[in-house]
């Protein structure tokens, strides 16, 4: 056999792109895959729109780098070096004796099968958003923050209209100058984290000036844009009937609990809502690769524990879409050198390694800079719904940790159903955890989407090409 | 499921009763195995005996709890594949009826009366109206709620105290000793490393099984409905992986498919080749199952013992040590007998059934 070893890539993001970019360049055959009808991410993706038609200073830099990237897909794919392979669902990868096969389910509808039949695989699935609960957040209005930035495609239905942005996290910011730039009018940002632990933590942030001036890029458009900001605030409630027509935010005080007296009633139609990132682990957890925490675990050459599979970008850990670049192009060099029987010499990534050290310490920094208050389940009343698929309120769920013997997550699932719904527990893992009073553990979650039972009947009976 | 179900009937017994686990309830392979509570696939012995007293003993329990634990008294259609299974089938049936099973045979044009989304042309089945259904979660925490038991969870136990003479005082953990003049092993799959705590050997060992969960559904499912290769993997021997799935619908929606079969030890890894096979045999019994999707998969490890029989009772080796481990695949339905005989035993009256099958101690030869 001559054919060249052959690399399955999995998400399209920034770090999936520069792993494909580096893994053809180093001479092996690579299929991208995504869920997504194009390639880009949740990066490139969303603020496509507005980086066009405004292409502000702050990311000027990254729209260049994605052009690059962008560039560097087409000549792969052109050379045939590169399959992508858009809108595949990724369910599964399973191990063989021989390599792995890559279970997909294609388009929109999700039903019909394909399989991909590989040396190797790289994970770069990305991350999720993570949204905490309190009264009234089902109401028609309130979005996640991704879910405000994906607004932004329809500019046109969003002008007019009185958003607040509010949760914890660095992605907020963009969130509200975004929201802003395209004619909402965005009357607070509602940060829980105070001013105060950005000055402890300033000499690691200080340590990245590109960051900071990042920071102080959106700091400047805020004003601009005249978004109010409250720091060490929180959102207390949502009001509505039908839909949602004002928050009451709230300050918090130096033990993360709400001010009594503070609080503070703002009309908007609108409330985007983050608390950061979680890491995407389904499949990997599956192939049984090791987890670092909430994230799989990789090694210098983003090698997770189990032979063959690579990991790459926010699966590996939040922390942004320079980190998910550097970590990509690392993996799909290191997989190359590997798949040819090369090993890689010290150096070949010296650059990506540098700015990979920079970046994780950077973020580990804002990571305990943005953490929801502390006292954040206390929010959370008994009528509140927890888990919106099944719905189960907090009161259930603390009836099944105070008289039914749970103690953990799992048990409170199995007690009160919280997680078995479609989202199984993406949505609502953190605010059971919180409520259960212990810490977010990874769910194992063998199937990354449904499948069809008639499918999963038939995995691996499919041809290959 | 099994140490709730004795603390259940100890206390109303009249003991005083401290359940002891390292977890929380139902933390064990009580939370990651499925409620079946069958009588159809055991075959005539005591086993089957064992079922039939645990089947009246769910019903009783039913009238307090039976919604809370999500109890369906819904009965089983055992379901043959061929002609051949079909005689086998009502063979084994002939038997159990004898013994005190209900047992209805089904004709291959009357199969969609039972159950309307089969597929055609099955030459017939058996049903079974004594097999039951609860949600084993809900069943341990009610039971153990509506007990007078002091539930010390988040305790590990760590050795089995006992006095110069060898009797029993109590139990270690790793947050202090608790002194009581017997002491239970209901540690499911870990009944053996308990019981080597107390110096004595119990083969308990793992057999790990892989359950698939689809999308909620409307009813379409009535009848926990299985094939009948089902009562030959029960008893087998073998190593190798095994399916037959039961399928059955949930009082919340989703259908549950299970479980497979496999000795691989405590491995936790998915085997996608086990969850196909589930996902095979259920398609085969409900074609309209083929595009419902399959939401999660979960595994569990089931305790048995080289004869496919609990232990249940005293351990004459060491006075005031008892046995309620080693339930296999049935640990959920033959659970209240278990509480009931363990508590007759506690307090001295005549078991309702005969103990010696169960022994704890017939392995002990072996271990020499
Ligand atoms: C609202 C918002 C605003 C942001 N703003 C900024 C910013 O201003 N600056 C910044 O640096 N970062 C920002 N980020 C973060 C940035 O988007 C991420 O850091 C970056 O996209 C991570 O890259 P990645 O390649 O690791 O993962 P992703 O970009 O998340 O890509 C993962 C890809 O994998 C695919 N995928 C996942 N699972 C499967 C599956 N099972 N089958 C098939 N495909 C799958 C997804 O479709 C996706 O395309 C923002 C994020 C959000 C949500
Ligand atoms: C996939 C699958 C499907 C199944 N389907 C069915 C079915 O349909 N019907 C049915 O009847 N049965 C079924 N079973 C079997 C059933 O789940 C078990 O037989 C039953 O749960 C055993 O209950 P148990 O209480 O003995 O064990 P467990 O539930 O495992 O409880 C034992 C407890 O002991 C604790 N423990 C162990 N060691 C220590 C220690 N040193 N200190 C403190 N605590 C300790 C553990 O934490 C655990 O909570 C199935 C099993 C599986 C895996």
């Amino acid at each position: 056999m001559t054919e060249r070893a052959h690399l399955a890539v999995i998400g399209a993001g920034p770090a999936g792109l520069a792993a494909s970019v580096a893994a053809a360049a180093g001479g092996v055959r690579v299929t991208l895959l995504d869920a997504a009808p194009e390639a880009g991410g949740q990066f490139y993706r969303q603020p496509a729109a507005e980086l066009r038609a405004r292409r502000p200073q702050a990311l000027h830099h990254q729209w260049r780098t994605w052009e690059r990237l962008r560039e560097g897909l087409r000549t792969h794919v052109q050379s045939g070096s590169v399959r992508h392979l858009t809108e595949h669902h990724v369910w599964c990868v399973e191990r063989n004796d021989d390599g792995f096969t890559v279970h997909a389910l294609l388009g929109p509808e999700q039903e019909e099968p394909a399989e991909v039949r590989a040396d190797a695989v790289l994970l770069a699935t990305g991350g999720y958003e993570k949204v905490l609960p309190f009264p009234g957040w089902t109401l028609p209005g309130v979005v996640t923050a991704g879910g405000a930035q994906a607004m932004l495609k329809g500019a046109l239905a969003v002008s007019g209209r009185t958003a607040v942005v509010a949760g914890t996290g660095p992605l907020l910011l963009p969130v509200a100058t975004g929201l802003a730039a395209a004619g909402v009018d965005v009357s607070a940002l509602v940060e829980s984290a105070s001013p105060k632990s950005f000055v402890r933590r300033s000499r690691a942030l200080a340590a990245q000036p590109g960051k900071v001036a990042e920071g102080a890029g959106y700091a400047a458009r805020l004003l601009r844009h005249r978004v109010r900001l409250l720091a060490g605030h929180t959102i207390v409630e949502a009001h509505g009937t039908e839909r949602l027509e004002a928050v009451t935010a709230a300050a918090l005080d130096g033990a993360g609990r709400v001010r009594p007296g503070s609080e503070r009633r703002i009309p908007c139609d609108t409330l985007a809502v983050g608390h950061g990132m979680l890491p995407h682990t389904d499949l990997a957890e599956t192939l049984g690769c090791g987890l670092d925490g909430l994230a799989v675990h990789v090694d210098d050459e983003q090698r997770t524990d189990v032979p063959g599979v690579w990991a790459a970008g926010e699966t590996t850990g939040i922390g942004g879409a320079a980190l998910s670049l550097a970590e990509g192009h690392i993996a799909g060099r290191s997989a190359a050198a590997r798949l040819t029987g090369t090993e890689p010499g010290p150096g070949t990534w010296a650059a990506a390694d540098r700015v990979r050290t920079r970046l994780r310490t950077f973020f580990a920094a804002l990571d305990s800079v943005y953490a929801p208050p502390a006292h954040w389940t206390e929010q959370i009343t008994d009528d509140t719904v927890v888990c919106r698929c099944e719905e189960v309120t907090g009161g259930a769920v603390r009836e099944a940790v105070a008289e039914l013997g749970a103690g953990d997550p799992r048990t409170v699932k199995l007690l009160t159903r919280a997680g078995m719904g479609w989202c199984q527990g993406r949505m609502c893992g953190p605010a059971v955890a919180g409520l259960a009073g212990c810490g977010l553990t990874p769910s194992r979650r063998p199937f990354a989407r449904p499948v069809p039972l008639g499918v999963l009947a038939r995995a691996g009976e499919l041809d290959h090409q | 499921m099994v140490g709730a179900a004795c603390a259940w009937y100890a206390g109303r017994a009249g003991l005083d009763v401290i359940l002891v686990d390292r977890g929380p309830v139902a933390g064990g392979t009580t939370g990651a195995g499925e409620g079946n509570l069958l009588v159809s696939d055991k075959e005539p012995g005591p086993e089957l005996d064992l079922a039939l007293l645990s089947g009246r003993l769910w019903g009783e329990l039913a009238r307090e709890f039976g919604d809370a634990v999500e109890y369906e008294p819904k009965g089983g259609v055992v379901v043959a594949s061929s002609p051949d299974g079909l005689v086998a089938l009502e063979r084994f049936a002939e038997g159990q009826r004898a013994a005190g099973v209900a047992a209805e045979p089904v004709a291959g044009d009357r199969l969609h009366d039972l159950e309307p989304h089969l597929a055609p042309g099955l030459p017939g089945a058996v049903h079974y109206p004594q097999d039951a259904q609860v949600m084993p979660a809900l069943a341990a925490a009610h039971l153990l709620r509506a007990s007078a038991a002091r539930l010390l969870t988040g305790h590990t136990v760590t050795d089995v105290l006992r006095a110069p003479d060898g009797t029993v005082r109590g139990v270690r953990t790793d947050r202090g000793d608790i002194h009581a003049p017997a002491v239970i092993n209901a540690a499911g799959t870990w009944g053996g490393e308990l019981a080597a705590l107390a110096g004595v050997r119990l083969p308990v060992l793992p057999r790990r099984g892989f359950v698939l969960v689809t999308e909620p559904l409307p009813r379409r499912v009535r009848h926990k409905v299985y094939a009948a290769d089902y009562v030959a993997d029960v008893a087998s021997d073998s190593a190798a992986l095994q399916t037959s799935p039961v399928v059955e619908g949930t009082a919340a929606g989703p259908i549950l498919i299970g479980a497979s079969r496999e000795r691989v030890g405590f491995d936790r890894t998915f085997s996608l080749p086990a969850v196909r096979a589930l996902a095979a045999g259920a398609t085969r019994l409900f074609p309209f199952l083929e595009r419902v999707r399959a939401m999660r998969s979960y595994l569990g490890f089931r305790p048995y013992l080289p004869d496919h029989l609990p232990a249940v009772g005293p351990d004459p080796r060491v006075p005031g040590l008892y046995h309620a481990c080693g339930h296999e695949g049935a640990g959920i339905g033959l659970a209240t007998g278990t509480g009931h005989l363990i508590a007759q035993a506690l307090t001295a009256k005549t078991p309702d059934l005969d103990l010696a099958p169960f022994r704890p101690d017939r392995f002990a030869e072996e271990a020499a």
